[in-house]
């Protein structure tokens, strides 16, 4: 059953995303996931993006019919999660990280641990960066010695190109692991990139979860499922998954091109 | 040891993956089959695309699971290109279906009969939609609905009954009359939960069903009390998931255990844990095969 927590302080961090802090404690590993129920409203997966001693955070676009209703609760909102649920990253240190748009907040716990790695983080446009402003990351980076390069498809801030270009350039012999969260199309290219680098691949994966733990086969890529066989994914996995970055399943679990999976669901 | 045979079909084992868990797809179904799953049942399907209800669909309880996902369907005019691999499912198939109406039952069956499953099972207890209960709460509704179906195809029929009716060994006799091939027994119990603290309904359709361990008593009640009405028989589903638990469902009358929250609860190997289970318990009480074990 779920676990009951407050909403303790909403920050906005784009034009379109804010994240949502709770007081509590939360047994997370990164890459893992929390079914978020707003009680009469409806319940999500959200990966944790702030993790503390006894306060943690998601970060939510508001973009479809569930989200942009939680966009306008405030403070003092009670809300349940289930949870955390998956299985979470392999941390490996002289890594690179790929991430697309809102692949930055499952990615932010990983940032915290990881050392002497480089973070690709792409987006449509300067204002899209998620956390570049964000403290405490750039102290994190730096404290770890990490490194964070920029992109952006209109060139308004960093590199003006894809993460996948980015990647290509610095892929090389000694990278341990390259993690990936964002859009399929990328984290699919990504996949490839490493194929053909011989480089190992660690993926985070959405579909459309009903039951978070394995039970509903809504989630279902092959005979993987995102929420319980996932939702990170290695190499060895992403080469029997056919379906990556083709197939996706409706929420009545008929299967469907992934192009129609997302404009279906924005209806 | 654990052989079984079920409506002239052979089953490696008396274990069957349970309609609604797991099995959406071939390839999950497969996974099932080779995590040792005697049987397999595909998610029911229905006659239109249907979503399901919202979120929260699924939540976990003690010692079980409350869901009220909704019967989620593509509709069966929309899976074709699912359908022709049934062929290649490597244990027997129970194909689920449900729908509205007696029509409804009979255009399904017609149409999946092409693809061959080895029995038809009828969802007829969901308390998951409106009407999802009403055939298998009425003795009367039921008996047209299994000879309607009868009268469509040669493969076995197989109704699933619901616990929540005022006297299941009735709908039991009125399968058998209307030539029902088996009985599976029980779908979830119907309930209404209020979360504790935040004092809203557990699962946005406001109430749900529970299965898993917090079910067991009741199931083998009710397969007891089905197998003392009739003769045909039954695959008996709730609450299983460890070998004495399939093993005393067995003998509450069971011919074959169906597993569900089972997998929750220890994994997709479930099926080969459980096998391995009562294979042990069987050698400790020298019984050498199922038929043994029902005495
Ligand atoms: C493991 C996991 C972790 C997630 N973590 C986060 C997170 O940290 N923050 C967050 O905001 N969301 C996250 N999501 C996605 C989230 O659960 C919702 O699906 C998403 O917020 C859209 O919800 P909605 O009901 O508002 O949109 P819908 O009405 O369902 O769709 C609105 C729009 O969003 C697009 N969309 C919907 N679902 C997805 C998806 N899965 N991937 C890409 N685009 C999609 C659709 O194209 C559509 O245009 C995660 C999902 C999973 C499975
Ligand atoms: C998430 C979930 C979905 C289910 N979906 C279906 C379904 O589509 N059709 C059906 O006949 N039964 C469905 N059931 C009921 C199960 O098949 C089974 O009868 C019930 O869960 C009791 O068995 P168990 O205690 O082993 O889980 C579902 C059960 C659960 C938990
Ligand atoms: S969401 Fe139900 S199996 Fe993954």
């Amino acid at each position: 059953m779920h676990k009951e927590y407050t909403v303790k302080e909403i920050i906005r961090e784009t034009s379109n995303t804010q994240t949502y802090l709770f007081t509590g404690k939360i047994d997370y590993k990164p890459g893992q996931f929390i079914m978020l129920w707003f009680p009469n409203i409806g319940e999500k997966p959200f990966a944790v993006s702030h993790l503390k001693d006894n306060e943690f955070g998601i970060t939510i676009e508001c973009k479809g019919k569930f989200t942009k209703g939680i966009c306008n609760i405030k403070k003092g909102t009670k809300v349940g999660i289930r949870g955390p649920y998956g299985n979470g990253f392999k941390i490996e240190n002289n890594s690179i990280i790929v991430v697309g748009g809102l692949g930055m907040a499952p990615a932010l716990p990983l940032i915290q641990k990881i050392k002497d790695s480089t973070i690709i983080q792409g987006a449509r446009s300067k204002e899209f960066l998620l956390y570049k402003e964000d403290k405490n990351l750039i102290d994190t980076i730096a404290k770890n010695k990490n490194k964070i390069i920029y992109c952006t498809d209109d060139g308004s801030f960093g590199i003006n190109g894809f993460t996948t270009n980015v990647l290509k350039d610095i892929i090389n012999n000694k990278t341990k692991i390259v993690y990936t969260c964002g859009p399929e199309i990328m984290i699919k290219n990504v996949f490839d990139i490493c194929e053909k680098n011989k480089v190992g691949c660690q993926a985070s994966l959405e579909r459309f979860m009903k039951c978070g733990i394995g039970v509903c086969g809504s989630c279902a890529v092959n005979d993987q499922l995102v929420c319980k066989d996932g939702p990170v994914f290695s190499s060895k996995q992403i080469r029997k998954l056919t379906e990556l970055g083709k197939f996706a399943r409706l929420k009545s679990g008929k299967k469907v091109p992934i192009k129609e999976y997302y404009g279906y669901r924005s209806k | 040891m654990l052989k079984q045979n079920f409506c002239e079909i052979e089953l490696q084992n008396p274990l069957v993956l349970a309609s609604g868990i797991f099995g959406t797809s071939v390839e999950l179904l497969n996974r099932a089959a080779s995590n040792g799953a005697g049987a397999v049942t595909i998610k029911s399907i229905g006659p239109v695309e249907r979503e399901g209800n919202p979120n929260p669909t699924v939540v976990e309880i003690e010692k079980g699971l409350y869901n009220a996902v909704g019967l989620p369907t593509p509709g069966y005019l929309n899976m074709d290109e699912e359908l022709k691999q049934w062929k290649d499912i490597n244990v027997p198939l129970i194909a689920s279906i449900y729908g509205s109406s007696i029509e409804d039952y009979v255009n399904i069956t017609e149409h999946i009969q092409k693809f061959k499953p080895a029995i038809i099972e009828l969802n007829i207890s969901c308390p998951n939609k409106d009407d999802g209960m009403v055939f298998a709460k009425s003795p009367g509704l039921t008996k047209d609905l299994v000879k309607a179906v009868k009268s469509t195809t040669d493969i076995p029929i197989m109704p699933k009954l619901t616990p929540n009716c005022d006297n299941i060994s009735q709908v039991a006799i009125a399968c058998e009359a209307a030539g029902a091939d088996a009985i599976c027994a029980i779908n979830t119990v119907q309930k209404e939960i209020i979360h504790p603290k935040l004092k809203a309904p557990l699962l946005s359709y406001g109430k749900g069903g529970i299965s898993g361990p917090v079910i067991r008593e009741i199931a083998l009640e009710k397969v007891r009390e089905i197998r003392d009405a009739v003769e045909i028989p039954i695959l008996g589903v709730g609450g299983v998931t460890y070998g004495k638990g399939a093993i005393e469902m067995i003998k509450a009358g069971a011919s074959l255990v169906g597993i569900g929250s089972g997998v929750y609860l220890r994994g997709i190997d479930v099926f080969e844990k459980v096998t391995n289970e009562m294979k042990d318990i069987m050698k400790k009480e020298g019984i050498g095969s199922i038929n043994e074990l029902k005495g």
